[in-house]
């Protein structure tokens, strides 16, 4: 075809996009995960991480945490869209840089080789609460807290001392001082 | 111990308690026990369509014209997957279905058994919600909950995926109180202050436009009485959405008509050049705000809707009033009548000069049309049409296409839940598979589907639900032999290569009628226009009306891609020195 053309419109607005984590509770039922995923995908949102885990037995409430990014509209639908599903409770939506909230991601590294290798790799995770899980004469598992671009930092620097395998959760997140999400 | 019931008798002893009347279904071996039960409930009445698609369109015109939930009932696999288009039809235009699906027994769930499907995944995103019940001892409650979704806040589809096994597992019943209560999605969020803020900019205003859309019509009878009493008490300009239709008297004078791609001239700039554009109801749709980056540029809008996610979705809006129209008009107008009783009247000179500027773009005379004594033109045919139904009180469906704009530019509503046309998804076939619901709900009111050939081909088999239920639709087809909205663009868009958009072989309608066991009527020239219209309108029986109309008529004023509200195409002659350009061209 010659000339594409369309009874659409389109916009050429570039907006800055923000990274945003958003907390939502649910019911912890069957497809429920489904249904948050399936909004965001539906809609061409972005999801970068997703945790979610049972936060409460008696009341069956899940709590997910997905780390999105957006423009400041597009974070506004994402958060009145999720508050529209029945099975959606609350909904906490805050900036990465907003200071009062701390967040953190978890991850598994499992580095084979030397001894030698082996305690300068995990020397290097010093800064990120490093806990041996399980130790061979050739091998390590250690997990470490630590941001996203931490972890992501790490698993290059520490090629060079035997990392083989990572497995790594989504962020999780929470407010600092004695306040909690509303 | 009390008395146990069978799931089947459940769904029914539930549907009893909702107060449904009529189901719109079709069985399958995954509902034949809920079927089996259907005997034992003489106050629902089963009507058996042709194609689930039409049980779920003759559902939503049900809905649409009585303000009740629609009920379907389909089986499992194909009879839920060929639902999914009447499901997403009510979802994009907010109309009230509860959906009730057979689906394999529990133990066969993910074996892909006979007529399975992942019923609830592939309708996940085109209901509000919906469930697959597991347990008997959840089938009550889940029914109940299911209505409720449906009907509150701003209304949709939902579904009930319900396994063979628990359609005849036993467990007891007990009638759930109808709660007043809604779900905690639907209050009324908005607050004394924003109203006061609303008032104030309405007697601030030079410049006023009120444009309304689909949510009054869903808030209730009570909404589109409040609607006129606003207006009426402002003396306010108004102009409505296509959903919107009929909230407002067609033929009132402070009505410019309808907006958006297809609207009125006078509508249209009024929406480009207001200083106050209060949102009532509608959604800032792209068939209605063209080019969003000029769209309405030197405007405060204020947007009303029962739907938190609809504000600031698509414009950037100043005042935002969360909650029911109803509520919310309500309010505004005793607040402004308070403050001041009289002003329409004093507030007269203040936007004396914004009417002047509407009654020189209503001179335009946008939707006029070059008449012929040769052919029938279809602007004509509906013209005709509405001038001889307009004293009953009818009811209209459509299908998609330019017979569905014609239909809403020249036929004047003047009730609310009288014009019944799939907007948001566009779907063809949806008009006469609607007109059945439409009639069922309304047994003797004159109801007629004004549809395209290419569209009433793709649910053509409904008729035959008509004859069975001696249901006397109308079936009104303006008969161009193209598609001739698709024909419309390639010749505005693709220099005129008319690829696929012509329909060789259609049937005789006047025959296919005549086979299906209604009454078929041709109209060739306008001057036996009337007479057959009369035919028709005097045949209580179903009618098939074969419209033969001009070919080649386009649709217009219409506003073309990537173009503002104020530049619209006006007309034949128009069109030849406003050529889409630019941006319009290089759309995807």
């Amino acid at each position: 075809m010659s000339k594409a053309r369309s009874a659409y419109s389109i916009s050429n607005k570039k907006e800055k996009f923000d990274t945003h984590i958003i907390v939502v509770w649910v019911d912890n039922e069957a497809g429920v995960l489904a249904r948050i995923a399936g909004l965001f995908s539906g809609r061409g949102y972005n999801i970068e991480s997703l945790a979610v885990a049972e936060v409460d037995k008696k009341l069956n409430i899940s709590r997910i945490t997905i780390v999105t990014t957006g423009t400041p509209q597009v974070i506004n639908q994402i958060r009145l869209q999720l508050k529209k599903l029945v099975p959606v409770h609350n909904v906490a939506d805050f900036k990465r840089e907003d200071r009062q909230v701390i967040f953190k991601e978890m991850a598994l590294l499992k580095i084979v080789g030397k001894n030698g290798s082996r305690e300068k790799a995990l020397k290097a995770c010093k800064k990120f609460n490093p806990v041996i899980l399980d130790k061979t004469n050739k091998s390590y598992v250690i997990q470490i807290t630590a941001l996203r671009r931490e972890i992501d930092k790490m698993i290059v620097d520490l090629k060079k001392f035997g990392l083989v395998s990572v497995s790594r959760t989504g962020a999780v997140a929470m407010t600092r001082g004695s306040e909690i999400f509303k | 111990m009390p008395k146990l019931f069978t799931g089947a008798e459940i769904v029914f002893k539930s549907l009893e308690d909702q107060g449904v009347e009529f189901i719109f279904g079709y069985p399958g071996g995954a509902v034949l026990p809920i079927y089996d039960e259907l005997k034992h409930h003489k106050s629902i009445k089963h009507i058996l369509a042709r194609h689930e698609q039409g049980a779920g369109h003759a559902a939503e015109g049900y809905a649409r014209s009585s303000g009740k939930p629609g009920v379907v009932l389909v089986t499992s696999g194909p009879g839920a997957t060929n639902v999914v288009t009447a499901l997403t039809d009510a979802y994009m235009d907010s109309v009230p279905i509860v959906c009730i699906s057979g689906q394999v027994p529990t133990h066969l769930i993910g074996t892909d058994a006979f007529q399975e499907c992942d019923t609830t995944g592939i309708t996940r995103p085109c209901t509000k919600h919906n469930w697959l019940v597991k347990d008997v001892k959840d089938l009550a409650k889940t029914i109940h909950k299911a209505f409720e979704v449906a009907t509150t806040g701003r209304p949709g589809p939902v579904l009930v995926d319900i396994p063979k096994d628990i359609q005849f597992n036993k467990f007891s019943y007990f009638k759930i109180k109808k709660q007043k209560k809604l779900n905690g999605k639907s209050h009324n969020h908005y607050s004394q202050k924003e109203i006061d803020e609303l008032i104030k900019l309405i007697t601030k205003s030079k410049k006023p436009i009120i444009y309304s859309g689909g949510g009054v019509i869903n808030s209730g009878s009570e909404a589109s009485q409040l609607l006129r009493e606003l207006v009426d008490a402002t003396g306010f300009p108004i102009t409505s959405t296509l959903q919107g239709l009929g909230a407002y008297p067609g033929e009132d004078n402070q009505f410019l008509g309808m907006l958006g791609m297809h609207g009125t001239y006078e509508a249209n700039n009024a929406m480009h050049g207001c200083d106050l554009m209060i949102n009532i109801g509608a959604r800032f749709d792209d068939r209605i705000t063209g080019k969003i980056d000029e769209f309405s540029p030197k405007s405060k809008k204020v947007h009303i809707d029962i739907d938190p996610s609809s504000i600031n979705k698509n414009v950037k809006v100043d005042l935002a009033i969360v909650g029911d129209v109803a509520s919310v008009l309500k309010n505004t107008i005793k607040v402004l009548k308070k403050q001041n009783p009289n002003f329409s009247k004093s507030n007269k000179s203040n936007i004396s000069k914004w009417w002047e500027q509407i009654q020189k773009w209503r001179s335009v005379n946008s939707l006029g049309y070059i008449n012929s004594e040769e052919s029938i033109k279809p602007q004509y045919a509906v013209q005709r049409l509405y001038e001889l139904t307009k004293n009953k009180d009818t009811f209209i469906t459509t299908e998609v296409g330019q017979h569905q704009m014609w239909a809403a530019q020249h036929y004047k509503f003047d009730k609310p839940n009288r014009w019944m046309t799939s907007g948001g998804l566009g779907t063809m076939g949806y008009g006469l598979p609607a007109a059945i619901g439409v009639q069922i709900a309304n047994p003797k009111k004159l109801v007629i589907d004004i549809a395209g050939e290419a569209s009433v081909l793709m649910t053509m088999q409904e008729m035959s639900t008509a004859v069975q239920y001696s249901l006397p639709i109308k079936i009104f087809i303006l008969n161009n032999e193209y598609m001739g909205m698709v024909r419309q663009w390639q010749e505005l868009l693709h220099d005129k290569n008319y690829s696929e958009s012509y329909t060789a072989a259609l049937p005789d309608f006047v025959k296919l009628a005549e086979a299906y066991g209604c009454v078929g009527i041709r109209a060739k020239t306008p001057e036996e226009l009337d007479d057959k219209i009369i035919e028709m309108i005097n045949t209580d029986r179903p009618v098939i009306f074969d419209c033969l109309v001009d070919k080649v008529e386009n649709c217009f004023p219409m506003i073309p891609s990537g173009k503002p509200h104020n530049q619209m195409i006006l007309g034949p002659k128009d069109q030849e020195e406003n050529k889409i350009t630019g941006k319009g061209k290089s759309l995807v």
